[in-house]
């Protein structure tokens, strides 16, 4: 018969039945864990469906293309799914160079001396809070764009999009050093050998080899930018009216979820939010799975 | 030097740096000089003192302190309820699945991890509807306890993921010895790979404890509330750091209550970055020790 391994302190048979009993719920943990997460991921989207089937049916197709004015009937999301790509994109396109700078002096052209913290500084500013990020925007982007914009009240597509920015780059950073820093150390040696500077061996070498993870660390941050609330909802205006330029205000699908609480959980207001769950969760969910597709493995 | 688009990214990789650290270095002194004395008593107690809000509860109104007790007691609960199943996740995922089991569930924590977390509030959410049309009369309602549930399920994919990589990153030598010396699978687990995986977990949980006191959008869904006084049990509607300022910022009439907000971004600036530096502190510790083994 097999051995158990019992450290030497247990004396007793009943001490063993004890530590039995604690392996068997420590199987029961593992197991149920994995059980538990793997059907919540579907639970989430289910349940969404499920509370947001009567108005699809109530609505039909009408709600992806329509403008939203709950007095006259018009309960379309368009204007939010515009909301959300309007506000997005442009903190992607405005994180996106930056980031790649940064990560290339943490990784590469750095002073040695400065390098370190550089990245150290970024792993912190991933665990300020975003509210927090949203509230200083209040009062240092907020003014500044009423200023630019010429009246109107800052509260603006632009004001969202530059906080953004600056809230996925850490994001996007980690990434993009993380496979600057994967690139083989003999080709890059091979590239120095044969006379390129330590700058175009970045550009020319580091950055096309790191391509597959810069592009995941896009997708990513591209992820964060859609699925966050309390910037969007605290500082791009919260109209649901679709914007005529940057300056203009604007809904995002996360804001609309946090703003529309009808009192009356039937109506098709109420369950337009649901609506909304559901296309946040697919893009996401898109992302992720695309980020991982193209960065296999390398995901931690 | 030659003036070509190589050493023109150089100076731009300088930019960018500098870009960044003047923001990040702006955006926190700003707060800092908004703020007043966001660490003293009469910004957490206000009027009334330490000891009489702690061990008389004596009301506190002018202070952070229910919003800090509320925050306390959210992250409490959502880690007692994510510790375990989380942590289970991460070794089911390194131990016991293999093949396109490991696969599949490792995309699913990941396509969990990007959930927005207002989605995660509108789960909570639902689930508060539900159960209310359910059971009318002992539904939860909004309260800490969903509040904790939807918080868990937001932090579980972090702790199940750096359980994971905690795990798998053992010396292969070491996880074998257990099992070579006639230990099952569990007692393996129990008695090698936890221990000896335990520090890179616990930093792992505390930056998912961080991510619960930050996050907004999923207690603004499901029970945050701004005048709950502290909270007297888990069944209860509360305050929170994040949702006051989020509150304060649209609805304050004075620059007193003003201040408070920034008084409490300070605070909770001040814990999240705490936690993030003894997680880290925990994980370098533990690489140096890993290393000297080696």
């Amino acid at each position: 018969m097999q051995k158990k391994i019992v450290p030497g302190y247990i004396l007793s048979e009943n001490r063993e039945q004890i530590l039995n009993i604690y392996n068997l719920f420590l199987k029961f943990i593992i197991f149920s864990g994995a059980i538990l997460s793997s059907v919540l991921i579907f639970l989430i989207l289910l349940i969404m469906i499920f509370l947001a089937l009567p108005f699809f049916s109530h609505e039909g197709i009408s709600i992806f293309s329509g403008s939203w004015n709950p007095v006259s009937g018009s309960y379309g999301i368009a204007p939010m799914i515009a909301g959300t790509v309007l506000t997005a994109v442009p903190a992607l396109i405005i994180a996106f160079p930056l980031s790649l700078g940064y990560s290339v002096f943490a990784a590469e052209t750095g002073n040695r001396y400065l390098k370190k913290p550089a990245i150290l500084l970024i792993r912190a500013a991933s665990s300020i809070p975003t509210v927090v990020y949203a509230f200083a925007g209040i009062f240092i982007i907020v003014p500044l764009i009423r200023k630019i914009g010429h009246g109107g009240s800052g509260y603006s597509i632009l004001s969202a999009s530059l906080v953004l920015a600056v809230l996925i780059s850490p994001t996007m950073i980690f990434f993009f050093y993380d496979s600057l820093k994967s690139v083989n150390k003999y080709t890059q040696q091979g590239a120095l050998a044969l006379g390129a500077s330590k700058s175009e061996k970045v550009l020319f070498l580091l950055i096309p080899s790191a391509k597959r993870g810069i592009f995941a660390g896009v997708f990513l941050g591209l992820g964060r930018a859609l699925g966050d609330t309390m910037i969007s909802l605290m500082l791009a205006g919260n109209s649901a009216s679709f914007p005529d330029s940057a300056f203009e205000s604007a809904r995002t699908l996360t804001a609309h979820i946090a703003l529309v609480m009808a009192a009356d959980y039937d109506s098709p207001e109420f369950r337009s939010v649901f609506a909304c769950g559901i296309i946040l969760y697919l893009i996401t969910a898109f992302l992720s799975i695309t980020a991982r597709y193209i960065y296999k493995g390398r995901i931690q | 030097m030659k003036i070509n688009a190589a050493s023109l990214f150089r100076l731009f990789s300088y930019f960018s740096f500098i870009f960044y650290v003047g923001v990040f270095v702006f955006f926190i002194s700003y707060l800092f000089i908004r703020s007043d004395a966001p660490f003293s008593s009469a910004s957490v107690f206000g009027e009334s003192s330490f000891i009489k809000a702690v061990f008389y509860n004596e009301p506190v109104f002018e202070g952070l302190y229910p919003a800090l007790c509320g925050t306390l007691l959210l992250v409490a609960t959502s880690v007692l309820i994510a510790v375990p199943f989380g942590t289970g996740t991460g070794l089911w995922l390194s131990e016991f699945a293999k093949g396109r089991k490991q696969k599949v569930m490792t995309l699913l924590i990941d396509i969990l991890s990007g959930l927005p977390s207002i989605v995660i509030g509108l789960f909570g959410f639902s689930i508060i509807l539900i159960m209310h049309k359910i059971i009318p009369a002992k539904s939860p309602g909004f309260s800490i306890i969903v509040s904790s549930f939807s918080l868990s399920v937001l932090v579980l994919p972090y702790i199940a993921k750096s359980t994971q990589t905690a795990v798998s990153s053992l010396d292969k030598s070491l996880k074998l010895s257990g099992l070579s010396l006639g230990a099952d699978k569990i007692e393996n687990i129990r008695y090698i790979l936890l221990p000896k995986a335990f520090p890179s977990i616990l930093s792992g949980i505390l930056l998912a404890i961080a991510r619960c006191a930050e996050d907004t959008a999923v207690i603004m869904l499901t029970g945050a509330v701004a005048n709950a006084g502290i909270p007297g049990s888990i069944f209860e509607r509360f305050e929170a750091l994040p949702f006051f300022i989020y509150y304060t910022s649209s609805e304050y009439t004075s620059e007193n209550e003003l201040e408070m907000a920034f008084n409490a971004s300070v605070l909770l600036i001040f814990i999240c970055i705490v936690l993030f530096i003894i997680s880290y502190c925990i994980n370098s510790i533990a690489f140096k020790r890993k290393k000297r083994v080696k």
